[in-house]
Formats: structure tokens, C-alpha cells, sequence
């Protein structure tokens, strides 16, 4: 009883991704006898669990009727930041000053600097009322510049095994870049079913002027949804550099289209104010358990992108139906 | 000759023309007047042609015509200037004046010569020296009417309706367009008029056609009437409304505004409000009547801190002077609005009836981490819910699903969980029906009762003096009447509402 006083009663829009995983898996399994085995899902769950920490952080974007396309870029740029601070740490000649960084405190600090980024998106699209897309279609540029100036182009390698633990170990049977996907989407739910500011994301994605009549502050609630999205890119990037156990320049890049994709596929409106991190992680998934079907059963990688491309369109149209229906 | 028989049409079963008649002579400018709400725009709406279920008959010459689609209305030559002009800004002049029906010439090539060449002999019939290639929004808005005016007369419209065209011209852009207007008139072109003006009917207009309540109530010649007939015509009530007794135990001063003044976000413009200075008591109900584009929105909106740094003046509350640049800040100064656009500014379509009504309050219902205490949503909700009585099958219902009264009542549900001290109404009840209504006027009542000041602007006098214990009248952005209800009655505050620009 108090359960369905607390949660909001499951839209038809909310379980039709989890239906198409289900046929899509359905599918697969019966064609591919590699695919349903815990070997192959535990692949899949490595392969998505970057998408899906920002994915998530694009979810709270696109929630609030905006878009986040520089977190490809942003990733790269905290990836290589955050090997770049342990190999290197901060020296400046000049000052005669060098400041070396431990494990934890490098990846701090490319968490907190992606979160710069993302609130410098926030503040371009607050502040200025920069259209998101251009906003961040400027940070995409900015961010990969600057990645490319730090690491002058050239991998940043030898990490150690510390940092390689985080790409490639395991804890519990799960995979840590899981564990830390699923830690991701279980805050990013709570954020936006539980909380205040959940409530106010969706109010300014559905509706802003009755949102800013009603006394909340736009602005705050933007700049933090677009630091969180820049956090939770940089979170993707020392999964990235972790896995690779080397920070490259160019990782990343077209990251934001998966992860609009999956917002997409999981049944979130790109005018925002309806959806649900749940959905995006079906989206997720779906694009996980596409992408490895196709090569389990040796479909050519161009062949990939179409049926890729078609599930996208495919998602939306079935949802635009699905609306017009009720309008 | 034009001639409406009987025209009727209604809007979810509420009538807004209930059998208009009248007859627009060549040659001749007639005017059209009446209150908000008489269904002037709505009888201009079926004549050019935007509602095609209309009941009645148009004729023209003698003929009937079926219009009901603006090309309808285009091939019997009438033509609108809507109060909002419906130009293309980025597009230029030329380019506007043939938007849709440009020529080519057989390759498919827009004939910009033959555009330029046209629009230039147009542009000089009605006095306007200007290059056809301008963008329409460089223009200023006196020439921007005189494009669409253009525009009518390549059309080769013998009925031009104008729709309030003086609203944002200044003296002498007023002045060219009425001599233009009178030239249209010597050309035989029917003109019909609508303006709350009245010195500027008495100078332009032929004849005059009163609209109230959906009816044609009154026509003849302009020469024959005086004003004050026409205001009694437009006003004049079969039933005249039960007027609020208004209350002389009112509380202590809660609010006071003093030399208000709002900037219009266009640069060069006049002011929307001047220097409005008034004050409202706890327990008071305070109407706030004005014509369209009086600035009774603005001022509320002023109030509640919509306009930023465009708004000059100062604001007390309790006799605290209050600095308000937000509607946050207005909301932890115990402000609440509901605003005029259910719509566009009140509900959250997607969300139930309960997340609508607890969005104001989260910070108070909230506990650590911001975490919603959903107890105390399911106590406030279903508080609410009950108390205004909100039609709904559970409080987890979309909002976008309950009718316009039940929106409504979640709107004004949501500011009454923050307990006000002020409650600012913006049209509380239109478009909603009378039973919804009744409520909300019945709570409204209650509300300063127990202490609030209620400040409801409206465009329907009668739910002014039903509700009000005293009667503020704006007009052009400016305060003309602060009265008691007993001293008003509908025609007192029309003579105030009218605009006064030249002086008849």
C-alpha cells in the first residue's frame, strides 16, 4: 500500500522498451546459441556500463528539455586528466611548484573537472540563454582541443595496476565498471523519482514558465543537471582510460550520439519532461545486446550502423504514435 | 454591401455570438464596440474566415457565401489587420506582401522584379517611402501595420478590417493611418473598426454596431450618438450581477506598491505600467479592471517579480519594503499568483494532480537530501483535493486529463498550500464553467475571510463587482480609479477603462 502511494502508477511508454528487449533477446537467443550465456552477458554489461554512466547523466539533461553533445569530449579530457595527474601530477617550472596526485585524488579531480565543464555548459545555457545544442556543441570542440593540448596528441600509458583494477577487475562476480554503472543509475533514480530536485527537473522540462511561476529556480536546477552530466562523462572517461590502461586523445568521440540514442530508445521525450533513467538503461542495454547480436551472428559492422540508425527511428515513431493516440 | 444574418456560434457549449446581424455598407467605416468578451473578435474571427462552424448566414451583394476558410474569405475580398500583425520579421516587405501567391516566371524563379515593382506602387498609395527590400522587423510597427495594409490591398480586399490598430501607434503614425483609412473609404472600400477609442470613432467612423454579451444590442449613424448612449448600450445588463456588499473591517495594510512603473522590453516604447501607486488590506478583496492591454497581467506579474530589473518603483509587505526580482523571492515573501494561461504558465501536463499541487511546497515537504516525505504529499494532496472539491478519479490523475475548472482548482490548490499572505488572481475563472466558478469565487471569499488580500484582475465586470471590496481601474498602464464597490458600478468603471489619449 505505501509502495503504490510512493510510486508513480507505470505508464505504457515505461514498459515498452522492456518489451523490446525482451523480443530482441528472444530473437537473438534463438538464432545465436553463444548469445544467452553469462559469459556474453557479462560482455554485454562491460561493453554498455560507459554508455550508461552517461547516458544517465543525458537522461537528467534531456529531462529538462536541453541536450548535452559535449560529453564525448569531456570524457576524453578527464580520461587524459586523470592519467595525465598521476603520471605527471601539476608541475609549473616557473613557480618552481609540482604537485603530485595519488590514486584517488587524480580521479577526483577529473571528476570535479568534468563537472566544471558540465556547469560551464549550465552557465552558457542559463546565464547567456546559449541554446543548449549550441552550447555544448561549442564545449564538444573546446573540450577535444584542450584534450588534444594536454596529452600534445601522444597516449598518456603505465598507469598501474591501481588504476587498471577499476577497468578490468572484478568484485562480487560483477565487473567493476558495472558495479559503478549500476551505483550511477541507482543515485540518478532515486535524484529523479525521490527528490525535490527530480520533481524539478521534470516541472522545467514540461513545462518552464509554469515551473518558473511557481517559484523555482531555473537556473540552479540546470547548472547542477549539466555539472552532473559533465561528472558522470568523466566518470565514463577513467572507465575508458581505465579499461585501456592508457588515456588516448581521440576516446570518446561520437560517445554522445549512443548516449542520446539510448535516451531516445528508452522512451524520453527530447522536449523534455518525460522519460525515466530506467528507460535509458533499456536503451542502453538494447543498443548493447544490438550491437553484440550483430556480431555474434557476423553481420558486417556497416551493416550495424543502418540497423542502429532504424531502431532509433523506429523507437521515436512508435512512441509518436503511441502519443498522438491520446492527444 | 456585407451582410451577417444571425450569426451564432459557441465554444464547448458556451456562447459567444448568440445572434449578431449587421450590415457593413461601401464606402463607409463602421465601427464595432463592446466590452471584453462581447465576441467582437470571435465575429471578426467567422468573417475572415479562422472558425468555419458558425451558425448564420453571410451574404455578400445580395449573395450568399459560405466562408469558414481564410482563402474563403480572401475570394470575397475581406481582409484582417489583427491588434497582433501577422508579418514575417526576418522576410522583407516585398516578400511579405506576396507571401504564398508569389509570381515566377516559368523556370520556377521567384520574378523579383515584378514584386519589387508592385509593392513599390502600393507602398506609395499609402504614403510609405520606404525600400521593399527592408526587413519588416527593421520596421517600426506604425509601418509595419501600413505592410499589412499592403498586403490587403494587393489582395484587391474590398473589406478591410482593422482590430484595435492605434493600440501601439503613436499620435502621428494614428494620424496617417486615419488618413489613409479615409481614403480607402473615398476609394468605396468597406472598413470596419474596432477600437475602445472613442474619440477616435467619433472622427473616423460612419456608422456603429454595439456587441454585448454575444448580441448586437445597438447600431445606427455615428452623427446621431454621443458617447454616453454608447457606453450605456455597451454595458446596460438585463440582469444586473449581485455586487459584493464590500468590507469595511478590513485588516490592517498587507501590500503597498508605490510608483510602480514597467519597462516595455522594446526599446523606444511608453511604459507598460506609470507610475501605479496603491495599497491592499489584509482580508480585502481588491478587483483590478482594465480593457485588453491596460496592463492588469503586467501588474500582477510586476508584483510577483516576472519582470526583473524592468520594474522601478517600490513594494511593501507588513510595512516591510520588499525587494522582489523573482517569483522565488515573491514566494518567500508569502506572494502567490495564479497566472491568466492555465496552459502556457499553470499546469505540468505531464505530471497527476498530485505532483501539480505540491510543486510550490517541496521545499517545506522535503527532508534531508532533498528527499520528497511523500507521507506529507499524500496528506497535503488529498487535503486539497477535498477542499476545493477537484472532480478527479484519484489524486494520481493527469492533470491534462480533468476539465478546465478542475485545472484550475489544482492551480489554485498549489498556492494555497503555501499558506499566502497575498494571492495575486489573474482571470481565476475564464473559460472554466459556472458551477467551477461559483467554487472558486466562494473560496476566494473564504480565503480573505481568514486574513488574505486578494488582489483578482478580470475582464468581466460583473465577477469584479461580485467579488471585490474595492475597484482598481488601469487604462493604458495607468491607475485612473481606486474605489469602493459602492461606488462603482459597470458604466463608472468602463468611463474609467476607455482610453483617454485626445480628449473628444
Amino acid at each position: 500500500m505505501t509502495d503504490m502511494l510512493q510510486n508513480r502508477p507505470l505508464r505504457w511508454q515505461q514498459v515498452r522498451p522492456l518489451i523490446a528487449l525482451f523480443i530482441l533477446c528472444l530473437a537473438l537467443g534463438l538464432t545465436s546459441d553463444r548469445f544467452l550465456t553469462p559469459a556474453n552477458g557479462l560482455n554485454v554489461l562491460r561493453q554498455i556500463s560507459v554508455n550508461v554512466c552517461i547516458a544517465t547523466g543525458m537522461t537528467l539533461v534531456v529531462l529538462t528539455g536541453g541536450i548535452d553533445l559535449s560529453v564525448g569530449s569531456v570524457l576524453a579530457c578527464c580520461g587524459a586528466l586523470s592519467a595525465g595527474l598521476l603520471t605527471r601530477g601539476i608541475s609549473l617550472p616557473a613557480f618552481d611548484l609540482f604537485v603530485g596526485f595519488t590514486l584517488t585524488g587524480a580521479l577526483l579531480a577529473a571528476v570535479l573537472a568534468g563537472s566544471a565543464f558540465g556547469y560551464f555548459n549550465g552557465w552558457m545555457v542559463t546565464r547567456f540563454r546559449v541554446p543548449p545544442f549550441v552550447a555544448t556543441l561549442a564545449m564538444l570542440t573546446i573540450a577535444r582541443g584542450m584534450t588534444m593540448l594536454y596529452t600534445e596528441g601522444h597516449p598518456i600509458s603505465q598507469l598501474g595496476t591501481g588504476f587498471a583494477h577499476l577497468g578490468s577487475g572484478s568484485w562480487a562476480g560483477l565487473p567493476v565498471p558495472v558495479w559503478m554503472a549500476v551505483l550511477v543509475v541507482l543515485a540518478a533514480h532515486i535524484i529523479t523519482r525521490k527528490t525535490r530536485m527530480g520533481r524539478y527537473i521534470y516541472a522545467i522540462g514540461g513545462n518552464e514558465e509554469a515551473a518558473r511561476l511557481s517559484g523555482i529556480h531555473i537556473s540552479r536546477v540546470k547548472n547542477k543537471v549539466y555539472a552532473i552530466a559533465g561528472g558522470l562523462a568523466a566518470l565514463g572517461g577513467l572507465i575508458v582510460t581505465a579499461r585501456l590502461d592508457s588515456a588516448q586523445p581521440n576516446a570518446g568521440t561520437g560517445y554522445e550520439l549512443d548516449a542520446i540514442a539510448a535516451v531516445v530508445i528508452g522512451g524520453t521525450s527530447l522536449s523534455g519532461g518525460r522519460g525515466s533513467v530506467a528507460g535509458t538503461v533499456m536503451g542502453a542495454v538494447i543498443i548493447g545486446v544490438l550491437n553484440n547480436g550483430l556480431v555474434l551472428l557476423n553481420v558486417s559492422p556497416f551493416w550495424q550502423q543502418v540497423v542502429k540508425g532504424s531502431v532509433i527511428l523506429l523507437a521515436v515513431i512508435v512512441d509518436r504514435m503511441g502519443n498522438q493516440r491520446k492527444d | 454591401m456585407l451582410k451577417a444574418i444571425n450569426i451564432k456560434k459557441s465554444f464547448g457549449g458556451v456562447a459567444a455570438l448568440d445572434g449578431v446581424s449587421l450590415t457593413l455598407h461601401p464606402g463607409e467605416v463602421t465601427a464595432i464596440l463592446g466590452e471584453n468578451g462581447a465576441g467582437k473578435s470571435t465575429l471578426m474571427k467567422i468573417l475572415s474566415g479562422v472558425h468555419a462552424d458558425y451558425e448564420g448566414e453571410v451574404r455578400i451583394d445580395g449573395k450568399p457565401f459560405t466562408l469558414g476558410h481564410p482563402r474563403a474569405a480572401e475570394a470575397a475580398g475581406i481582409a484582417i489587420i489583427h491588434q497582433e500583425l501577422n508579418l514575417v520579421p526576418d522576410l522583407d516587405i516585398a516578400a511579405n506582401i506576396f507571401l504564398g501567391r508569389e509570381p515566377v516566371n516559368r523556370w520556377g524563379i521567384l520574378d523579383r522584379s515584378a514584386m519589387r515593382k508592385r509593392c513599390q506602387s502600393l507602398l506609395q498609395q499609402l504614403g510609405l517611402d520606404t525600400d521593399p527590400d527592408r526587413s519588416v522587423g527593421d520596421l517600426r510597427v506604425g509601418e509595419q501595420q501600413l505592410v499589412e495594409i499592403a498586403k490587403a490591398l494587393h489582395l484587391e480586399a474590398s473589406v478591410i478590417i482593422m482590430d484595435e490598430p492605434t493600440s501601439a501607434l503613436s499620435d502621428r503614425e494614428t494620424e496617417r493611418l486615419f488618413h489613409i483609412i479615409r481614403s480607402l473609404r473615398a476609394e468605396g472600400r468597406t472598413i470596419v473598426y474596432i477600437s475602445h477609442r472613442f474619440d477616435e470613432i467619433f472622427s473616423l467612423a460612419d456608422r456603429y454596431v454595439v456587441l454585448r454579451d454575444g448580441r448586437s444590442v445597438g447600431d445606427g449613424m455615428i452623427r446621431d450618438a454621443d458617447a454616453d448612449a454608447l457606453i450605456r448600450m455597451m454595458t446596460g445588463r438585463a440582469s444586473v450581477a449581485t455586487r459584493s456588499e464590500g468590507r469595511s473591517d478590513a485588516g490592517e495594510v498587507r501590500l503597498r506598491a508605490n510608483g510602480l512603473c514597467l519597462q516595455s522590453p522594446e526599446k523606444g516604447r511608453p511604459d507598460l505600467l506609470q507610475n501605479i501607486t496603491f495599497s491592499m488590506h489584509a482580508g480585502e478583496v481588491v478587483g483590478l479592471y482594465g480593457l485588453m492591454g491596460a496592463g492588469r497581467s503586467e501588474l500582477l506579474g510586476a508584483l510577483f517579480g516576472c519582470y526583473k530589473f524592468r520594474v522601478t518603483g517600490t513594494v511593501s509587505i507588513d510595512g516591510q519594503d520588499v525587494r522582489i526580482t523573482s517569483p522565488a523571492d515573491a514566494v518567500t515573501h508569502g506572494i502567490a499568483m495564479v497566472p491568466e494561461d492555465r496552459k502556457i504558465q499553470g499546469i505540468f501536463p505531464e505530471e497527476d494532480i498530485r505532483t501539480n499541487l505540491s510543486m510550490a511546497v517541496l521545499g517545506r515537504i522535503s527532508g534531508a537530501l532533498g528527499l520528497v516525505d511523500a507521507k506529507r504529499e499524500v496528506t497535503l494532496s488529498d487535503g486539497m483535493v477535498g477542499r476545493l472539491a477537484v472532480r478527479a478519479s484519484s489524486d494520481r490523475q493527469r492533470i491534462s486529463t480533468l476539465s478546465g475548472g478542475n485545472q484550475q482548482k489544482v492551480i489554485l490548490g498549489r498556492w494555497l498550500a503555501t499558506k499566502p499572505r497575498i494571492l495575486l488572481l489573474d482571470e481565476p475563472t475564464r473559460g472554466i464553467d459556472v458551477g467551477a466558478k461559483a467554487e472558486i469565487h466562494a473560496l476566494i471569499r473564504s480565503l480573505s475571510a481568514e486574513g488574505v488580500a486578494v488582489l483578482v484582475a478580470s475582464s468581466e465586470m460583473p465577477e469584479i463587482l461580485t467579488l471585490s471590496d474595492r475597484v482598481l481601474v488601469l487604462s493604458a498602464g495607468r491607475l485612473m480609479a481606486d474605489i469602493p464597490v459602492a461606488e462603482a458600478d459597470e458604466q463608472v468603471i468602463l468611463r474609467f477603462a476607455l482610453p483617454q489619449k485626445l480628449s473628444t
